[in-house]
């Protein structure tokens, strides 16, 4: 048994490796759009313009409200429906990954250029930066050791979220995992195997995310 | 001679509530006017206007005959020439000492480094903090922070120095090393507009005391007349307080013992 076992992981390791780039590039390209996006959102954020802060409420409730998966049958199923607009399903898991994550990390960001004391803008316009210089060299630069931990936290959630891309029909690691497991009734060892899979990933980010937080907040 | 600054008829509102009422101020150039006034008297607002850090609302108010009022007036033009010091420093905490004071020079001037960097190192030299070039803002007393950022303003190499209380929030014994700075800029004779609750300083320093209170000048005249012959009772209470502190005996009683 424990030999057929471990035969049956290193069978299925190409064909698990296959899904695990799937869920691997749409985190990735999920955690990076989510980060532009997140940026963006926190810098409009503060601008203090009372127009601009209602939409990006509006964005934000909805993400909040409405899950994930709810989202991704919307834009899946509902794109070619309404609009006759079709993404294909790695691409769709991916959009809502990211719209879904740069509300959060847009809130991170937004959070931490709010902490800053008032007297940073006053000081960098002062000088005459424009907004360009004022966030880029002044207040994203100190924002960015309150924003990191947390951020990397949302990263993690990505991740693990991107398992739902599998009810859209992306051959993602946890995909893969189960059509091994129809074929031979190993659940227990494919799912132990999944385990691991997103442990590893995850648990360093956190585990990062932790040090960081421990080392700036002492700093 | 023309004025370099020239508020007139210039009001300003939060909301509802007019902190500045129809004030009419002209500096000229190489004059330190020094403006004094209890708390919440608009004072401080009086400076933010001058760099557009408020938003004034009416009047008029005119740098080097230019006026600023108008929605063409390109503020960051504007700060260049009108450098501006709080009461907090805020200097830039992720950044050395240099990279605070070269940061305005070569990203808003774009200068070139060694030109500006030139200049950094011989005002702060002046200041007395050269081998602070490569510290952190948190490595340094509020004094020694205070004086950057004085420094800070100046790499701009502005027309008015606009001082906002930049001695409330220090130690007592750091004061004097900041008005030290700001004598000095005096002596050179640059202009300069100060906000102070430093009564002796005020009165060593100022070319004319502006007194305002509750968003009006009340009262505008040179130092010696002021400090010893106010014109309105407002100033004269405002002065009493202060001069209370003064006529404390200087060993304690018993009762206080």
């Amino acid at each position: 048994m424990a030999s057929s076992g471990l035969e049956l992981l290193l069978v299925s390791l190409p064909q698990l490796a296959q899904g695990a780039a799937q869920t691997l590039s749409i985190s990735a390209l999920g955690i990076a759009f989510s980060t532009l996006g997140g940026v963006l959102y926190g810098v409009l954020a503060t601008l203090g313009k009372r127009s601009v802060n209602l939409v990006l409420r509006v964005y934000l409730e909805l993400f909040r409200a409405i899950p994930v998966l709810v989202w991704l049958y919307l834009l899946f199923f509902g794109l070619p429906i309404f609009f006759a607009v079709s993404i294909p399903s790695f691409w769709c898991a991916v959009l809502v990954l990211s719209l879904w994550g740069a509300s959060e990390v847009g809130e991170v960001v937004r959070g931490a250029l709010h902490s800053l004391p008032r007297g940073q803008r006053e000081a960098g316009l002062s000088i005459g930066l424009d907004g360009w210089q004022l966030y880029g060299h002044v207040l994203l630069p100190q924002a960015l050791k309150r924003m990191t931990p947390p951020t990397i936290n949302i990263y993690t959630r990505i991740i693990k979220t991107s398992s739902l891309a599998v009810l859209i029909g992306v051959v993602d690691v946890i995909k893969v995992g189960q059509q091994i497991i129809e074929r031979t009734y190993e659940s227990v060892l494919i799912y132990g195997a999944l385990f691991l899979f997103f442990f590893f990933i995850c648990y360093p980010l956190s585990a990062a995310s932790r040090a960081l937080e421990r080392r700036w907040t002492h700093a | 001679m023309s004025a370099l600054i020239e508020f007139k008829g210039f009001n300003k509102f939060f909301g509802e509530h007019q902190v500045l009422k129809d004030i009419d101020l002209q500096v000229r150039s190489g004059e330190v006017v020094v403006i004094l006034g209890p708390s919440g008297c608009g004072k401080s607002t009086l400076l933010r206007c001058l760099n557009g850090l408020e938003v004034a609302h009416g009047g008029s108010l005119t740098l080097a005959g230019k006026e600023l009022l108008s929605k063409a007036t390109d503020w960051r033009q504007v700060r260049q020439q009108v450098g501006m010091v709080f009461q907090s420093y805020h200097l830039f905490g992720h950044m050395s000492v240099m990279e605070n004071l070269l940061l305005g020079p070569l990203k808003v001037q774009k200068r070139e480094r060694f030109e500006a960097q030139a200049q950094a190192e011989a005002l702060l030299a002046r200041v007395g903090l050269l081998d602070k070039r490569d510290a952190y803002p948190r490595q340094l007393s509020g004094g020694q922070q205070q004086r950057i950022a004085i420094v800070r303003s100046l790499c701009m190499n502005p027309q008015v120095m606009l001082f906002d209380e930049v001695t409330a929030a220090l130690d007592p014994e750091m004061v004097k090393e900041v008005l030290q700075v700001i004598q000095g800029l005096a002596r050179d004779g640059m202009t300069l507009l100060i906000v102070t609750h430093e009564m002796a300083f005020a009165r060593a320093v100022a070319d004319r005391i502006v007194f305002m209170e509750a968003g009006r000048i009340l009262e505008q005249s040179a130092p010696e007349s002021f400090f010893t012959n106010p014109q309105t009772a407002r100033a004269q209470q405002f002065l009493e307080k202060f001069s209370f502190v003064e006529s404390l005996p200087k060993t304690p009683h018993k009762e206080l013992s």
